[in-house]
């Protein structure tokens, strides 16, 4: 008997093929009860109506092994993102708003240097959330923190209360150069919100991110930390990773391996 | 009593003749008090409600719709700020609140209401202006014709 002759791995796949294979999946992945209302909604293809959901946590995983010295891609990808003028760039360095920055640290007892970027550890527990007076510092289901503009007025608190200095103050009129996707503006903390816009759009990633594994360093991994399946929680079991301040107990959702 | 009629008809005419006069007065005047100057959308025939209402309650619904967007996370279109800007900005400033002609800023400064919306918002849509062609079909459309999700 001619068996036919399976299709070798690299066989190119035709975009019909790939369409109809995922138009498959997408009907296998949820189970459809009426037009519009899915069993089982896909995490990442959250539509536009429908709230964050606490059964998302979003998190990142950083690899200080991986990550370089003097390498500031995330840094730039996070300020084009989301447009804030870089510290270099600014006219009052002192006071620039940072959402995200490169540390290097030296061991003083054995000389070792570690690199690593800091920025909000999106905390379960966020002290930003708690000492905030008007509730502008919130923590969304999804675990993102993030500062709603609309109430905050510009105490700084929350700023005093991080203790990983993650939070700005926006001290001068930005002059109408915001992003159409990031509004920002004078008078507000501000800190990094893991791209929410990108987020919400089902991009799956962050500016960051992205510009880590562009650059080939691959240090940084963002996902979705409460699916066993993502590529940060297959990371995060075989990985030894720590909380920076684990002693705060404050549940991070940003791990470092390597420090 | 003749006197008295023609009187009585001339006064008439006179008031009807005034009548007229302001009934025509209908444009904006650059007289004491200027008028806003609302000009048309540069994309789109209609607006997500009735000109009427929107002109009474816009600002209800994006104060609705801000909330729901930081808080929760909903990006539906049809009430966003965002889609205002992308089809309100205006075809010379490319913005909605930039120049004294646009269209946010030539009705709050006639109404006297300092919004600061802008403080934070851009007043610009996202990408080139000739990205949106007057023909161009608003995104808040296809959320009617699914069903009128907000």
């Amino acid at each position: 008997m001619n068996e036919p002759k399976p299709m070798s791995d690299n066989a190119p796949v035709s975009p019909e093929r790939r369409r109809f294979i995922g138009a498959a999946t997408a009907t296998a992945a949820g189970l459809t009860l009426v037009p519009g209302v899915m069993l089982i909604e896909v995490a990442h293809g959250r539509p536009d109506d429908q709230a964050a959901s606490s059964a998302v946590r979003w998190g990142m995983l950083v690899d200080a092994n991986q990550c370089a010295t003097g390498c500031d891609d995330c840094v730039t990808a996070c300020s084009t993102e989301n447009g804030w003028t870089p510290v270099a760039e600014s006219t009052h360095p002192t006071q620039a708003p940072q959402w995200i920055r490169k540390l290097e640290l030296q061991d003083p007892l054995t000389q070792m240097e570690t690199n690593l970027p800091m920025m909000c550890q999106h905390c379960a527990e966020p002290p930003c959330v708690d000492v905030c007076p008007t509730g502008a510092s919130f923590k969304r289901a999804d675990g993102i923190v993030l500062v709603n503009r609309h109430t905050c007025i510009g105490c700084r608190y929350c700023m005093m209360a991080c203790p990983y200095k993650a939070r700005s103050l926006v001290h001068e009129s930005l002059n109408d150069t915001q992003k159409a996707d990031v509004p920002r503006g004078i008078g507000c903390v501000e800190s990094c919100t893991f791209c929410v816009q990108k987020v919400d759009r089902g991009d799956g990633t962050t500016a960051c991110v992205e510009a880590c594994t562009a650059a080939g360093h691959n240090a940084l991994v963002f996902g979705d930390m409460n699916d066993p399946e993502s590529e940060i929680s297959k990371r995060l079991r075989e990985l030894p990773t720590k909380q920076v301040r684990a002693d705060l107990n404050l549940n991070l959702g940003v791990r470092y391996h390597g420090i | 009593m003749t006197r008295l009629l023609m009187v009585g008809a001339i006064v008439l005419t006179t008031a009807a003749v005034a009548w007229a006069g302001m009934e025509d007065d209908d444009e904006p005047r650059s007289g004491r008090v200027p008028r806003p100057v609302i000009t048309e959308p540069i994309k789109g025939e209609r607006c997500v409600e009735d000109e009427a209402y929107m002109r009474r309650n816009h600002m209800k619904l994006l104060d609705h719709h801000r909330d729901e967007t930081v808080l929760r996370g909903i990006r539906t279109k049809k009430y966003s700020l965002k889609e205002c800007i992308n089809c309100h900005a205006s075809e010379k400033t490319g913005s909605v609140a930039t120049a004294k002609e646009d269209f946010c800023v030539s009705c709050h400064s006639y109404a006297a209401v300092r919004i600061d919306c802008f403080d934070c918002h851009s007043t610009k849509p996202q990408g080139p202006i000739a990205k949106y062609p007057p023909s161009a079909e608003p995104t808040h459309y296809k959320h009617e014709i699914d069903g009128g999700a907000q």
